[in-house]
Order: C-alpha cells, then sequence, then structure tokens
C-alpha cells in the first residue's frame, strides 16, 4: 500500500463515512437558522429561533436543573469513582474483591431502563420524594462506574515508587495522596469527571425515571417538545449544545497537542544537554 | 586526588574487625515471605556506622527485599531490624530516618528538580530559607545549578540520577538505601560516578547499603559485600577477600571468573596441602583452607594467576600441565587463554599485554602449558 496515493475508493469511504456521521448534524444547524416555523420548509436565513429561545422560561429552566445536576453528579461520581478505582488496583487482595469489581463496573452494561427503574422503586420504597436530587443520585449511580473505568486505567500504570519515594521523604501517607498520587493522576480524573458531566448532560432514560415535578432536564424536555412536532427552537438548542461541546472537545485537543508537542521539544533538548 | 585521600581513610576503616564496635544497622534473623516464595531466609546482617556495604546478588536473591525492609516498605516475617539500637518493627517509611535512592529514581514528574529536592525537608517543617539554601547546596554538590527549574522529563539520564541522589541525600538520613543507583546509566557514565558516589558518602559521612547485581561496581565502591543467594547469605567480607579467599565454590564461580578442579587432599599439614587433580595434575598449596585428608575439595584459581607458555616450566611434576590452546580472546588489555588439557578438561587463563607484541604468541592449536605458584588458588570446601 502507498500511504500517500489517494484512490477513488479511499475518498468514496471517507465522503461516505462523513457523511453518514455528520450530515444530520449540519442539516439540524442550517435549520435551525430557518426563517419558516416549518421545519422542512427553507425560507430564508434568520436568527429569531435563538432570540426566542431567550424568552422560553420552561426550557431555560430545564437547561439550569440540567447544568446543576451535571456538575453535581459529576463532582460526586469522580470522587466516588476515583475511591473505588483506588481501592481495585491498591488493594489487590481484600475479600470480595472480585465481587465488588463487579458490582461497580456493571452498570457500564446494564440496559439504562433497568438502571432507571430499579432507581425509581428505591426511590419509592425508601419514600424519597422525586425531583432534582433524585435524577442527581440516579446519575451519580450510573456515571460513577465510568469514572472509575478512566481512573483505574490510569492507575494501573502508576509507578508505585513514587509514592513509596514521598514516603521515604518523611510525607504521611494521607500527605503523599494529595501531593503526588492527586497531580499525577488529574488529568485522568478531569477526563473522568467531563465523561461524567457528558454522560449526565445527554442523559433522557434514567432522568425520564427518576425526575419529579419541577426537576425536568433538557433531554426531557426536547424529547417531549418533539413528540408534539419538532420546532426551529428545538433547532437551535441542539445547535447551542453543538456548539458548546465542539467547543471544548477543540480546546482540550489543542492544549493536548501543544503539551505533546512542547515534551517532545524537551526531550529532545535533554538528550543533547 | 580525592580518590587517594579516600584511600587513605579506607585503609583504617574496619569497624568490622573491632569487637568494641557498636554495629548500626542490625538484622537479626530476618525471614520474609511472600505466600510461599521466602525471599530472605533466616538472614543476619550487621552493618557498621559510615560504611559503604553492598548487598551483592542474581536478581531474586532478596537483596532488593532487604533494602525494602529497611526502608519500612515491607514488614519481615520474623526476626528483627535494628537501626542504632532502635527495633524497627511497626516504624512507617516516613518515620524512619533513612532514605532511599529509588532505581527507577522515582522522581515527582510534576514538580521541578528544586521542588523535588525540597519534597523532603518540607516534609520536616524547615523554614522556607533554609530549605532555598540546602536545595541551593545539593544542587551545587551534583552539578545541577543551571537545570533547578526543569521538570525531570526535560532531563537526560544522567542528570535524572544526580537529581534523585540529590532528593535522596537533602535530608542528610542516617542512612542511604541505594537501589541499583547506576543501573540505568551507560558504561562510561557509571565509572565516572561510581567514583562521585564514594565522595559524597565520605564527605557527608553518611552509611550507604547499595543493592547491586554488577559486581564491578560492588567491589569497585563497597568497603564490605555481602553475597547472597535465594534469600541468604553466602559471605561478607571486603573486596580483596571477597575475590581472593571466597568461602565457597557458589561465590568463588559469582565474583570474576574461575577455575575449579575437584580433587582429592593427598597429603595435609599446617601450611600446606597436596592434591590430586586427576592423573596428571598434582596440586600444591599454601592455601589449605580447611581440607582434611582424604577428603574430596575443590581447588579454585582465577585466571589471571595461571601463567601459560610453549614452554615446559622447570618443575613440571607439580601446579603444571600441558594441553592445547582451544580459544583466544584478545580483549586489549588482556588476552584470554582456553587451554584443553590433555585430560579433556578446559582452564582459562588471563595473559596481560604488558608488551605491545609479544614476540612468540601463541595461537590456536599450539600445544601449551599452563602452571601456577603454590599460593595461586585456594581450597575450597564448601
Amino acid at each position: 500500500m502507498n500511504g500517500a496515493g489517494w484512490s477513488r475508493f479511499n475518498i468514496a469511504s471517507i465522503t461516505a463515512g462523513f457523511a453518514f456521521l455528520y450530515l444530520p448534524i449540519v442539516l439540524l444547524i442550517i435549520y435551525s437558522f430557518n426563517a419558516s416555523r416549518l421545519v422542512t420548509v427553507w425560507a430564508g436565513f434568520s436568527t429569531q429561533w435563538y432570540v426566542e429561545l431567550w424568552h422560553n422560561q420552561a426550557l431555560l429552566d430545564a437547561a439550569w436543573v440540567t447544568l446543576r445536576v451535571g456538575l453535581v453528579s459529576a463532582s460526586a461520581a469522580t470522587v466516588l469513582g476515583t475511591m473505588a478505582a483506588l481501592a481495585l488496583t491498591r488493594y489487590t487482595r481484600f475479600r470480595g474483591r472480585l465481587l465488588f469489581s463487579g458490582m461497580v463496573f456493571a452498570p457500564l452494561v446494564m440496559p439504562e431502563v433497568i438502571t432507571g427503574l430499579s432507581l425509581l422503586l428505591l426511590f419509592v420504597a425508601i419514600g424519597i420524594d422525586r425531583g432534582i436530587m433524585t435524577v442527581t443520585l440516579a446519575h451519580i449511580t450510573f456515571s460513577m462506574c465510568f469514572v472509575a473505568v478512566v481512573v483505574q486505567s490510569r492507575l494501573l500504570t502508576f509507578d508505585r515508587s513514587l509514592e513509596e519515594a514521598a514516603m521515604d521523604l518523611g510525607a504521611t501517607p494521607v500527605k503523599t495522596f494529595f501531593a503526588i498520587t492527586l497531580p499525577v493522576i488529574a488529568p485522568a480524573i478531569v477526563s473522568g469527571w467531563m465523561l461524567a458531566f457528558t454522560l449526565s448532560l445527554d442523559d433522557l432514560v434514567i432522568a425520564s425515571f427518576t425526575s419529579g415535578p419541577g426537576a425536568t432536564t433538557l433531554p426531557m424536555k426536547i424529547y417531549s417538545q418533539v413528540r408534539l412536532g419538532v420546532t426551529p427552537e428545538i433547532n437551535a438548542i441542539c445547535t447551542i449544545l453543538i456548539a458548546i461541546v465542539a467547543t471544548g472537545v477543540l480546546i482540550a485537543s489543542v492544549v493536548n497537542k501543544r503539551r505533546e508537542v512542547q515534551r517532545r521539544r524537551d526531550e529532545q533538548t535533554a538528550q543533547r544537554g | 586526588m580525592a580518590v587517594k585521600s579516600l584511600n587513605s581513610i579506607r585503609r583504617n576503616f574496619s569497624p568490622w574487625n573491632d569487637p568494641a564496635a557498636k554495629p548500626y544497622i542490625q538484622f537479626e534473623n530476618v525471614t520474609k515471605r511472600f505466600g510461599d516464595f521466602t525471599a530472605v531466609n533466616n538472614l543476619s546482617l550487621t552493618i557498621y556506622e559510615r560504611e559503604f556495604y553492598a548487598l551483592l546478588g542474581a536478581s531474586g536473591c532478596g537483596k532488593s527485599t532487604l533494602l525494602r525492609m529497611l526502608a519500612g516498605f515491607d514488614e519481615p516475617t520474623s526476626g528483627r531490624i535494628l537501626l542504632d539500637g532502635q527495633d524497627l518493627r511497626g516504624v512507617p517509611p516516613h518515620k524512619r530516618p533513612v532514605n532511599m535512592m529509588f532505581q527507577s529514581y522515582a522522581l515527582f514528574p510534576h514538580m521541578s528538580v528544586e521542588k523535588n529536592i525540597a519534597f523532603g525537608l518540607k516534609q520536616d517543617g524547615m523554614a522556607s530559607a533554609d530549605i532555598a539554601k540546602r536545595v541551593a547546596e545539593m544542587l551545587k554538590l551534583v552539578k545541577l545549578e543551571p537545570f533547578a527549574e526543569r521538570k525531570p522529563h526535560q532531563l537526560s539520564g544522567g542528570q535524572r540520577q544526580r537529581v534523585a541522589l540529590a532528593r535522596s541525600v537533602a535530608k542528610r538520613p542516617k542512612v542511604l538505601l541505594l537501589d541499583e543507583p547506576l543501573g540505568a546509566l551507560d558504561k562510561k557514565l557509571r565509572e565516572e560516578t561510581q567514583f562521585e558516589l564514594m565522595d559524597l558518602q565520605q564527605d557527608l559521612g553518611l552509611t550507604f547499603v547499595v543493592v547491586t547485581h554488577d559486581q564491578e561496581e560492588a567491589m569497585t565502591m563497597a568497603d564490605r559485600i555481602a553475597i547472597l543467594d535465594k534469600g541468604e547469605v553466602m559471605q561478607v567480607a571486603t573486596p580483596p577477600e571477597i575475590y581472593e579467599a571466597p568461602a565457597s565454590r557458589f561465590v568463588a564461580d559469582f565474583v570474576g571468573s574461575v577455575n575449579l578442579f575437584e580433587a582429592t587432599v593427598t597429603q595435609r599439614d599446617e601450611r600446606m596441602a597436596e592434591l590430586q587433580a586427576g592423573p596428571d595434575l598434582r596440586i600444591q598449596t599454601s592455601n589449605p583452607g580447611e581440607a582434611q585428608h582424604s577428603a574430596t575439595v575443590n581447588y579454585a584459581v582465577r585466571p589471571e594467576k595461571i601463567r601459560v607458555s610453549s614452554r615446559a616450566p622447570e618443575d613440571t611434576s607439580v601446579n603444571a600441565a600441558e594441553g592445547e590452546v582451544f580459544d583466544i580472546a584478545y580483549l586489549g588489555d588482556v588476552t584470554m587463554y582456553n587451554v584443553k588439557l590433555d585430560d579433556g578438561r578446559v582452564v582459562k587463563a588471563t595473559v596481560i599485554n604488558s608488551q605491545r607484541l609479544a614476540d612468540d604468541p601463541l595461537t590456536w592449536g599450539d600445544r601449551a602449558w599452563i602452571s601456577f605458584k603454590p599460593d595461586a588458588g585456594i581450597v575450597l570446601t564448601r
């Protein structure tokens, strides 16, 4: 194979692939600037739906709920998930470890409907009023395991002698954790947090089961509105969401790339020096 | 110059021969098991203050486990470890007055060189002005002043090694533990660093315990070497003793290269022994060891103490045998000959090339005589 050449087949497969992935999104973005109220009929360019969004209190409320749930649940899931990952990688011999790891990672493969339903039953059984708190709790439960996976994979390659060196130099185990372990695995923890936050943002199924009056999340709101017919407003809010996510991804990859380049340059100077 | 002054100090340093000397580190019947595997088996060692002590052995001999138990990362299964008279059992690593230099260096990747060195001092609650002073001192000591702000990944291997060293001595520990300190360096750098380590140990007056699998490293640096095998001590002695008077076949074979002849003791008096090693080789030795009459023993003689020549020695009846040159390795400074004796045994002999080009060099297939003096070798009963 000659890597430099672009055969017709290559071009065709790339075009088809990108079309599958992005054509729907592009259409959605285009129609968010449609002047017509009818989603499928183009009637000229307009930003009126974005302006109208600002006056749609129900949608803004839902966005605010989603944001709060996302922030709180992602943070709590990160703490719990990191602790689970630490327990799994550090204490490899405790009784019931296999069961514990199985239970931590089960939500990864558990159908969301089942997670949602069982959480609903639990909340009803112990008599918690459904609302923003129950959604948050549910999101912590299912996103925790994702954080645990991400952090655990980092911890597996973590050089334990770093911690030993810190303790050897007089740091207590607690101090060692905060001064050495945490900073070194911080990138993994941050990605875990972002993953948990994203999962919480776009969760519909579990939120539908566990939410109550006054705690409608954005995905729930959008879904219920779409059932009454797609409005250009929905397109507009989705476009905003896409923009936010895309910006986040872009920043993350640029920062990563820069760091990588810097590191390589440093290593070269170190070899020469 | 530094090396010379060091030797004069060294010559008088032998607390292990002084019955009044107080041991500094003591391993008393220490055993360490990991599950079914016994890493250290009922081992006892004594290390003195300011000693440069090497634990030498192949991988898996338990030497690193000993170091880790001293640092507090592992606790002995049984037995005890004393430091300056204090039992270390239950004392966590961060409360032990020992510091360790790790094989992987274990530099904190998110901290600059300066911060790495300062880390231990900060844990002690030292005033920041004093910390800055000590860090500057350490940077000077390891010649890394221009690199204070760099992160570990911006340094070369040799520089990282020096940061690790500076960090581990910054707290002025009573004992410095070094786990394969030169293992990751290339040969040239390793030789330089050996002397730097020795100077440092002298200057700071610390006790060094170094773990290594490299016998040259141990021989160069250590006051005494403990040879370990399968979690047990084979011999503890100074480098010349280890080399010239090994206690057993294992030690003789492990350190350097050796010719071992199985032999029967035919005569034995106070100073001499005579051995019969095969029908054609009669050995007379002035180092009879614990040889008993008519016992089967091993006679060990180092290759550089064997003479190889195309001419027969004056007395061929004792300490001499004839054979054929079978292999030659020219190494520049020395030439190694493998001589196959007429009874089939192969003898290794090393000849120093003190002349640039010898007049009458031996070559492959030549008939040759090997011979050695009565004090060349030693009788081993173990």
